[in-house]
């Protein structure tokens, strides 16, 4: 088992016509078979990967005629919570979307929403979800990861890549690699996965890559200490990083004192959680 | 991106939020001139991108027109918390009876905006947060219905606002929740709230945060841009689409992702050094690009060595290579650089810029560790 996504997994691709949608689509096929489709608005009958896939008007078409069951977005921010809605309403259960940049008032609208269809999404401003030899759904590249027992959750992406290479390197597999997005407003929090990967019966241990902002990482603590059995190593970002200055990520900003680095491994800690600190160090810590 | 005072409340007064008769004024003479306009008795108000201005200095009552000419004076030739003040809002002065605080922003842990109100408003807010939890008061709103009477009559029965203002209240909540909605603000504050003696409710103090991500649809918003916050080096950033903060250390950082960016800077600082700079400079790390940050990372004479830290996934790492030298023969730089090279096709790049007398490191750790070394030999 793995959490989210597996081979089973029948994935369409939102703004597949365009060029981010259409190499990444490319990359996603030729990991395993599990896109079936995708969508651009006007481009409806056309088909991609050499007559290989379908393209269709709308997701709710899409959803008819391949039975899809988790859709990815990499359409521009503008049109972003447009196509996660358009999604939603289709009736896809499973939502990732990649871009980076949706305005935050609008995230939460769509959250406000979503949570009322129980509808999970992954991101928006994330690297997606890697099933290591199963699925490849997003931007992470595949070749970095082997299959294994170790669940990997992280707000970043080439950061998680630098973690999942390194574990690589020392043998040690991923069940499943779940980036949730750099966003202060985003669809699925650390405890969220963790909870998954506490349910999941292969994965053995976890590691979580955070950073500073926000107080998911103090919540996550919190879930650690009180309900899980499994083993949790962790990596924080942005020690070094100025309070009041957004660190690339929209969410990644220390407020009015709240949100840093030495607050969030405090509470790991006391947790129980080994908090490396270099990324590389992460995998040694079990 | 954050608002000044005056154009917080300009937008306030649009959405027909009541705020105090005042205008802006760059100069000593424009500032008596609107001291005249109001007359005479006026709050001289320093207009600084930071909080605290009051308490440096920068908020002066005039009892006349001569004394809002000489506190202008005074204020304009200010610099507070590194900031030079360009400009004073002149206010007529108010007669208070109480200062509330009442503001809108968005609630990352719940995921919807979030109503913070005190009856105890002022200056001294933080401490009344830090010290008197329990006199603040929160309430959420869902983002798709927004905000509804109701809500404002709970607020103003939890900060025992007397009656007679709750319709006012709630009108004036109404109004700052469209402001909050229809400007795309993380943060629309009023604070404080005044009850004046003649029973008003007034907007004597506004703060407004935009949020980036919609500065798209917010053109009129994004023309108040004040860059006087931000180092040139910044601003320059900017334009090429490259997200950069400057800091105070020696070794300049160039890194493809924020996570992994934040992260060199951190094994820097663990290994003995400082980073000079926050860069990324995006997932393909085009040589344009990198020329770019190369440039802007060089304009800071405290730099003694440049790190590259590229994790090549899609992007192979010996096009990288190849853009780091085109850049590397634009710009011709004369200090050391520490390259690690990770993922697809490392092996290729590394040996491309070996061949050019780079410094090339394994590991992360391994790469802090020679850019520290090598900064220091730099000095």
């Amino acid at each position: 088992m793995s959490v989210l996504v597996d081979k089973n997994t029948r994935l369409l691709v939102q703004g597949i016509t365009g060029h981010e949608g259409l190499f990444h689509t490319t990359q996603m096929a030729a990991y395993s078979d599990i896109v079936v489709g995708g969508i651009t608005p006007g481009k409806g009958g056309e088909w991609v990967l050499d007559g290989k896939l379908p393209v269709f008007d709308s997701v709710k078409q899409a959803k008819e005629s391949t039975d899809a069951n988790a859709s990815i977005i990499f359409v521009p921010a503008r049109f972003a919570p447009d196509a996660i809605l358009e999604a939603a309403d289709a009736g896809i259960p499973l939502i990732i979307c990649i871009t980076e940049g949706v305005a935050v008032q609008d995230m939460m609208r769509v959250r406000s929403y979503l949570d009322q269809k129980k509808v999970r999404l992954i991101g928006p401003n994330c690297p997606g979800l890697l099933t290591p030899g199963e699925a490849k759904v997003g931007i992470i590249p595949g070749n970095i990861a082997i299959p294994g027992n170790v669940g990997v959750v992280s707000r970043s992406g080439t950061l998680t890549y630098e973690v999942l290479y390194a574990m690589k390197n020392l043998g040690m597999g991923a069940s499943t690699c779940v980036g949730i997005g750099g966003d202060p407003v985003n669809g699925t929090n650390f405890t969220d996965v963790l909870e998954m990967f506490e349910n999941d019966t292969k994965t053995e241990k976890v590691i979580m890559i955070g950073e500073i902002g926000g107080s998911e990482e103090e919540r996550a603590a919190d879930y650690i200490r009180t309900k899980m059995t499994k083993p949790v190593a962790s990596f924080i970002a942005g020690q070094t990083a100025p309070p009041g200055k957004r660190m690339g990520h929209a969410g990644a900003i220390i407020e009015g004192g709240a949100g840093t680095a030495a607050d969030k491994i405090k509470a790991l800690e006391a947790a129980g959680v080994k908090v490396a600190k270099h990324p590389e160090e992460i995998p040694t810590l079990f | 991106m954050k608002l000044h005072e005056y154009q917080s409340k300009t937008i306030f007064s649009k959405y027909g939020i009541p705020i105090p008769k005042g205008r802006v004024a760059a100069t000593p003479q424009e500032a008596k001139q609107i001291a005249d306009e109001l007359g005479g008795r006026v709050v001289v108000k320093s207009q600084v991108l930071v909080g605290g201005r009051g308490k440096a200095g920068g908020v002066k009552l005039a009892n006349n027109s001569i004394e809002a000419e000489q506190l202008a004076t005074q204020i304009l030739a200010m610099e507070i918390k590194g900031l030079p003040v360009r400009k004073v809002l002149i206010d007529e002065a108010s007669a208070i009876d109480q200062e509330i605080y009442f503001a809108i922003t968005d609630d990352r842990s719940a995921k919807r905006p979030v109503i913070i109100a005190s009856a105890a408003g002022g200056v001294d807010i933080e401490e009344v947060a830090h010290k008197n939890p329990e006199k603040i008061v929160k309430v959420h709103i869902d983002p798709l219905l927004g905000m509804r009477e109701y809500i404002a009559r709970d607020v103003a029965l939890a900060i025992d606002l007397p009656r007679e203002y709750w319709r006012d209240f709630t009108k004036l909540a109404m109004n700052l929740y469209e402001v909050y909605k229809k400007s795309d603000a993380s943060l629309a504050e009023i604070n404080p709230l005044v009850i004046t003696k003649d029973k008003k409710l007034v907007a004597l103090d506004g703060k407004m945060l935009i949020d980036d991500n919609a500065l798209f649809r917010q053109p009129e918003i994004n023309e108040m841009r004040d860059t006087d916050a931000d180092a040139p080096s910044e601003i320059e950033a900017r334009k090429y689409g490259l997200s950069f903060i400057k800091l105070e250390g020696n070794i300049g950082c160039m890194v493809n992702g924020a996570g992994l960016a934040m992260t060199s800077m951190d094994v820097i600082k663990l290994f003995g050094g400082e980073p000079a700079n926050f860069l990324d400079v995006g997932g393909g790390a085009s040589s344009e690009k990198v020329a770019a940050a190369m440039r802007i990372i060089l304009t800071d004479p405290n730099v003694k060595a440049i790190l590259f830290n590229i994790f090549g996934g899609i992007t192979r790492c010996d096009e990288v290579a190849h853009g780091i030298l085109k850049a590397m023969d634009e710009v011709k730089p004369k200090i050391p650089m520490v390259v690690r090279l990770v993922g697809t096709n490392a092996e290729e790049g590394r040996k491309l810029l070996e061949s050019a007398n780079m410094i090339t490191a394994e590991t992360l750790a391994d790469a802090a560790k020679k850019s520290v070394e090598a900064a220091k030999k730099g000095k």
